[in-house]
């Protein structure tokens, strides 16, 4: 019999809200471009403009400051590239969709506390003859550590630079307000907050010429052309109106995640918790087992029925050594044995106990042998 | 309950007869099925390859990667998922262009029906610095194969040619166009968005590189769609996004594994039924054809009337205002001409090419026939236009006789 199963992978996807779910259905037996002038394009449009209206909510916005992309990293490239003549920097813990956007940008380092150095930034920035667009994440995917968007945003704006900021761990699990922020760019992913997967947005401040990466048929006041994702817009804001009803469900989260940490700290005492001094997201929890490599971790786990990462969750499958880590400082052969357990709204303490009881196993496996 | 009623399921009794199957189609219930668990109880990223829930997910969508490559006579590895044919219209052309500009490729020659993106995705490379050729077409609508042999050269990085056009449904020689790439040496992409699933579409026979398909004009979901890229001779691109590497590091992004699975579901349903569908579409063309041009003889057929979508009509109501006559029939779901551009008031950028004059193309309907569309729902449109536009007709001459504005 296969083990019960715990998904402890939510930074990957998390599942979907059935509020979304029903808001999706009833979407997907509709027909209708929103683009269409007849009924069920009319509706179709309705239903759009519905969506916009819960996306705005959820992060401070003007519906009409929201551009629906294909997900977070188009919306990524869409801020990174739109904005022509601009010198871009961007942190050295974001996500490669932001640090691959632009072939060129400058790296802004992390303290080893996982945070950026808002001191070198504006070195960076008071150097740079070009107008710059700074991009920072307002909480890091591997470890959770929350950046000071704010402040980033203050010294942006003071040396003439614009701030990008990737939300799309942050939102629906932090309260998120755009203009507090600073930020005059933002990036959401519906499949982190419990929408659907292939739908995202970049909110884009008022009156900032973006230019279009997708051009055609005009679509999104032609910031990003291609027929809407009508029932993926749909459950997007649907999820949206739902994170900002539950985000106190995170209180809870966040005591089962530092329950877990106590847990396992307890159980492995030269286990090392990358964020733990520093504000994190409520439901993230990097860990490193010394000595034994991440793929080893994540192996045993998952044959327990154990759903964590490695790290991000992209495309080849083989684990790669973390550059958040490595932007730490952490030396490499105790990034190698870091893994990533990240909690969810509807995770319980039987999923915890499942980690805890694999992981544990699995210490005393390669402690005995060891010995 | 009879078989059609039975496939209407889609439409509450009271909507309007959809008759705009090329702006976009309904999700087809079996497609609708096999998407759902996907989005609840089977939520894992495919890219967690690391995990149970990850490489569930993977593995569905490699089986729909298989499905929609089956559709156009592809291998799985061609297929590049992406957000829907716009993306991959301005992945296939932007993508083309940036990889040859480095290699002393600096043209691009596409045609003057074709889709926006594709017209605004050249003129973007064209901003860029390459020498843009825009073929025109006949009074059919179809491309002057001589002019595209004079325009394509050793410098042109790519051809862009659509199967099929979603105005006036035309289909394109493209077999005799990828032949002449091929020949030349020349990379070869067409948009295909409106012909895959309802002609008979096969990249090695027409020797195409680069092919767009869209999730939702096959029953499909929308915010799905493939860029078929060729492996031998291999089609090379820059990418538009870069970041997880997903899709070889073509495409990056999370992969939508419902979107993906309910993008092969369509392609497998579309080629098991294609054949069937097409003949049962012709016939109904025919007869809603024929119904209008009994009672109205003056109207019109734009378009070659045998190369065309087995579903698609555009037609021509001479003296009589389109959007009048859209008006006027509320019970039909029609429209003008592209979706994108349906609120624009400009006449068609695609009929001005066939040579129509503006005030026939501001008289002109685009009528797409489906997957649920039924006799009787022919005749009854046929009938809902046929009562507007002679109503209209006749009052735009009392207007006229009366010296009103016209």
């Amino acid at each position: 019999m296969s083990p019960r199963a715990a998904y402890l992978d939510w930074n990957a996807t998390a599942s979907l809200r059935p509020e979304a779910a029903a808001a999706m259905t009833e979407a997907l037996a509709r027909c209708g471009n929103p683009s269409s002038v007849h009924r069920f394009g009319r509706e179709a449009r309705r239903a759009l403009e519905a969506a916009r209206a819960q996306l705005a909510a959820l992060v401070g916005a003007a519906p009409a400051e929201i551009v629906f992309t294909s997900g977070g990293t188009e919306a990524n490239h869409l801020a990174l590239r739109g904005l022509a003549g601009r010198r871009v920097m961007v942190s050295a813990i974001e996500h490669d969709s932001v640090r691959h956007a632009v072939p060129d940008a400058a790296v802004v380092p992390v303290t080893p506390r996982g945070i950026v150095d808002l001191a070198a930034l504006d070195r960076m920035l008071a150097a740079e003859a070009r107008p710059a667009l700074v991009s920072l994440m307002l909480a890091n995917n591997e470890t959770g550590i929350i950046q000071p968007v704010a402040e980033a945003a203050r010294i942006a704006h003071a040396r003439g630079a614009l701030l990008h900021c990737d939300a799309v761990q942050a939102a629906g699990k932090l309260p998120l307000d755009r203009a507090a922020l600073g930020a005059d760019l933002m990036t959401l992913s519906a499949h982190k907050l419990g929408g659907p997967p292939g739908i995202g947005a970049l909110v884009v401040g008022e009156g900032l010429p973006l230019t279009a990466l997708l051009t055609g048929g005009g679509q999104e006041r032609g910031r990003r052309a291609g027929t809407e994702n009508l029932p993926g817009i749909a459950g997007f804001g649907a999820a949206c109106a739902v994170a900002s009803d539950r985000l106190d469900d995170y209180r809870a989260v966040a005591a089962l995640r530092d329950a877990t940490e106590r847990r396992l700290v307890a159980i492995a005492p030269d286990a090392v918790i990358y964020g733990d001094e520093v504000a994190r997201l409520p439901n993230t929890l990097c860990i490193a087992m010394p000595g034994v490599a991440s793929a080893t971790q994540v192996l045993a786990l998952d044959l327990a029925g154990v759903m964590v990462s490695a790290g991000a969750a992209c495309s080849s499958g083989k684990v790669k050594r973390s550059h958040v880590l490595d932007a730490m400082g952490v030396s490499p052969a105790e990034a190698d044995c870091a893994i990533r357990i990240s909690l969810g709204w509807n995770t319980t303490a039987a999923d915890v106990d499942q980690v805890m009881e694999a992981w544990g196993a699995l210490y005393a496996r390669t402690r005995a042998s060891a010995a | 309950m009879n078989a059609s009623a039975a496939r209407f399921q889609h439409r509450p009794n009271s909507a309007p007869v959809y008759l705009d199957y090329q702006a976009t189609t309904p999700v087809d219930r079996r497609v609708l099925d096999e998407m759902l668990p996907w989005f609840s109880e089977k939520f894992g990223n495919p890219g967690s390859v690391t995990h149970a829930y990850g490489r569930e997910a993977e593995a569905a969508v490699e089986r729909a990667r298989s499905e929609v490559a089956a559709l156009i006579g592809a291998d799985s590895r061609e297929i590049v998922f992406t957000s829907g044919a716009t993306e991959s219209n301005n992945l296939a052309i932007k993508g083309a262009a940036h990889f040859h500009r480095e290699l002393g490729k600096d043209r691009v020659v596409t045609a003057a029906t074709e889709h926006k993106c594709v017209l605004e995705s050249a003129r973007a490379v064209e901003r860029e610095g390459f020498q843009l050729t825009v073929l025109r077409v006949d009074a059919q609508g179809l491309v002057d194969m001589d002019a595209l042999r004079s325009a394509v050269d050793e410098r042109t990085a790519i051809v862009s040619v659509m199967a099929a056009n979603n105005e006036i449904g035309v289909l394109q020689p493209v077999a005799e166009i990828g032949a002449l790439c091929r020949d030349k040496g020349v990379l070869f992409h067409s948009d295909a968005a409106q012909a895959v699933g309802k002609v008979p579409v096969d990249v090695d026979a027409m020797k195409i590189d680069l092919l767009s398909i869209s999730g939702h004009k096959i029953y499909g979901p929308k915010g799905i769609g493939a860029l078929y890229v060729r492996r031998r001779p291999r089609a090379r691109l820059t990418p538009l996004f870069d970041g997880g590497g997903q899709e070889r590091g073509v495409r990056s992004g999370t992969l939508p594994t419902p979107l993906c699975v309910g993008f092969g579901a369509a392609a497998r349903i579309a080629a098991a039924e294609m054949a069937a569908e097409a003949e049962r579409l012709r016939r109904l063309r025919r007869r809603f054809l024929a119904g209008i041009q009994a009672r109205l003889p003056d109207v019109r057929l734009n378009g070659d009337a045998e190369r065309r979508l087995p579903g698609n009509l555009n037609l021509s109501f001479p003296g009589v205002s389109a959007l009048a006559l859209m008006q006027a029939c509320p019970g039909l779901a029609l429209s003008t001409g592209s979706a994108c551009t349906a609120a624009e008031v400009e006449p068609s950028y695609v009929l001005r090419a066939l040579g129509v004059p503006d005030d026939l193309a501001a008289a002109s309907l685009r009528i797409g026939l489906g997957r649920y569309t039924t006799d009787s729902e022919v005749d009854f449109a046929v009938e809902a236009l046929v009562a507007a536009a002679q109503r209209l007709a006749a009052g735009e001459r009392v207007t006229a006789a009366a010296g009103g504005p016209t």
